[in-house]
């Protein structure tokens, strides 16, 4: 009664074959992510030395370091962040505890998505017009960073949004029940269970623009800069535009220096991840409900 | 028989959301120090009378209630601060809540909302609300555990310590035994039992010998309107002049 039949051995025959498939697409998948890490790692490991991290680009960028390019980089996405996260955080607890469900909510969000969806370069034209001419911050760090900030915003929105939708809403309920405030319920149940998800967001949202380049090309980050930022109205470099630059407009650049920025713009990328996995993983480890 | 004040006065209540009628026409009173049973089948309206009580319609746009409910004598609506109406009114849910805060901060969650700091003062209401719920011997050695990790039962006798420590002048329970087992039920309809010498208790109920059992009077609902509300006893002794009720006690359909 148990023995298997020709159909039960013919369909667990096509049941491995078809896992196979899943399973060959599942490691093509892996496979250029793993080339272009040893590739990057090899031929852009030895680049990296503290004289590279921590020194200026000297004989027109074919020698010495990329410190204005890091320091940039890592000033900008801050930046981005400052402007972004208390704007989208705060957008997104309107949309997601208080906003009525209604035409006015359902366009702001469908506005957020399309938002989001905006290439980059379009992004950049938009800082130019309204924050490079119009506020009149010229091509300056800060107006690379409010470009930033515009285009990271859709993302620390929907993603902040989730991790609030994601406590079950019989809390509020409850909280509600009670005699609690929509702000008294926020700020005791419902943001303490979600900041760790928010943060996931954010942090890899921060990722995302560290190697953005359109935004930042036209509205504040230069060429070559002799110099360090003094204010947020300077231009700095950045290591993504440098990268470009090194890469296509400089004759004379050693064949590696273009390997070792990118392997450094990958180090943060890859780390900023890393932070977020393990704030899920903490998550995870301390299930509360 | 308990006191006859009334202390709940409902007049022609009806609900709708959006266009949809979910209750109409009901009238009642709820008295002091009684257990007033509300049993019917799903989609009758219960829940939806209960949340028109305290006033959750504040959170939910589409939900429009008229009529009037008069609350300690005077309607709810007129209640200008819904917040200080909905403190003395305690709700326990069908399934239970244990909300991601510690054993201990589930029941001084409203305490602290009223305003009380001290820490001797939460400590004795903590102590007092899980006792009358019949949780406290079960949880006092780990009072600082999340609360939303207790079993089922446990959680929701939490949820009814919760609703005792905002001092409820009424108590609403709505299909309590839904998710518990029946163990726990019994031990929950004991502490109700206590309870109603101290304050009256709205019990919706999906299970009709539980409104036998505790109900000293028992509304049916069906489809949107109140069917009849009498004395439980002559409910159940088949003096009800409507066969839907009588079909609906009997298990005939629900």
């Amino acid at each position: 009664m148990f023995a298997a039949t020709d159909r039960n051995r013919t369909n667990d025959r096509i049941q491995r074959r078809y896992r196979n498939v899943f399973l060959g697409m599942t490691l093509l998948l892996v496979l250029p992510v793993l080339i272009i890490l040893g590739l990057l790692v090899v031929r852009g490991g030895p680049v990296l030395t503290a004289e590279f991290l921590f020194e200026f680009p000297k004989s027109g960028m074919t020698a010495g370091g990329i410190f204005p390019a890091f320091l940039g980089t890592i000033i900008l996405v801050t930046m981005g962040l400052v402007f972004s996260v208390p704007l989208g955080i705060a957008a997104a607890i309107y949309l997601s505890e208080y906003a009525p469900d209604n035409w006015l909510t359902r366009s702001i969000n469908l506005a957020i998505i399309n938002l989001a969806g905006v290439p980059s370069i379009v992004h950049a034209l938009f800082g130019v017009g309204a924050f490079v001419i119009f506020f009149g911050f010229g091509t300056s760090i800060l107006a690379a960073s409010l470009t930033l900030a515009i285009m990271a915003l859709p993302v620390v929105i929907v993603a902040t949004r989730e991790s609030l939708q994601a406590v079950p809403h019989a809390f509020r309920e409850a909280c509600w029940a009670m005699g609690a405030t929509r702000w008294q319920t926020i700020r005791r149940v419902v943001l303490p269970n979600s900041v760790s998800g928010i943060l996931t967001g954010v942090i890899l949202e921060v990722s995302r623009t560290a190697g953005e380049t359109a935004p930042i090309m036209f509205t504040g980050a230069a060429f070559f800069v002799p110099f360090l930022p003094q204010t947020i109205f300077d231009k700095t470099m950045a290591l993504s535009l440098h990268l470009f630059v090194i890469s296509t407009q400089v004759p004379g650049v050693p064949e590696d220096f273009p390997y070792g920025v990118a392997l450094l713009l990958i180090i943060i990328v890859l780390s900023m991840n890393a932070l977020s996995i393990g704030f899920r993983t903490w998550l995870r480890g301390r299930k509360k409900w | 028989m308990n006191g006859s004040e009334s202390i709940l006065d409902v007049r022609d209540l009806s609900i709708a959301y959006g266009s949809k009628t979910v209750l109409s026409g009901v009238t009642l009173d709820v008295r002091e120090n009684e257990i007033l049973g509300i049993i019917g089948p799903a989609g009758a309206g219960k829940t939806s009378f209960l949340q028109a009580i305290n006033r959750m319609d504040a959170f939910n746009a589409s939900m429009k209630v008229t009529g009037t409910l008069n609350f300690l004598g005077r309607d709810v609506r007129a209640w200008r601060n819904a917040y200080a109406l909905r403190r003395q009114i305690g709700v326990v849910f069908p399934l239970p809540v244990g909300l991601p805060l510690t054993v201990y901060d589930n029941v001084a969650f409203a305490p602290r909302l009223a305003g009380k700091r001290s820490r001797a003062e939460l400590d004795e209401i903590v102590e007092r609300c899980l006792r009358r719920a019949a949780l406290w011997d079960e949880v006092k050695d780990r009072l600082d555990s999340l609360g939303s990790l207790l079993s089922g039962g446990q959680q929701q006798r939490l949820t009814i310590a919760r609703a005792l420590s905002q001092d409820p002048v009424l108590l609403m329970l709505d299909e309590f035994s839904i998710a518990v087992d029946p163990v726990t039920t019994m031990r929950i309809e004991d502490v109700l039992k206590e309870l109603r010498q101290e304050m009256t208790i709205i019990l919706v109920t999906n299970l009709v010998q539980q409104a036998r059992r505790l109900a000293d009077r028992t509304a049916f609902f069906l489809d949107g309107r109140m069917v009849e509300l009498g004395s439980t006893e002559s409910l159940f002794n088949g003096e009800t002049l409507f066969p839907e009720t009588r079909d609906y006690i009997e298990g005939r359909f629900g």
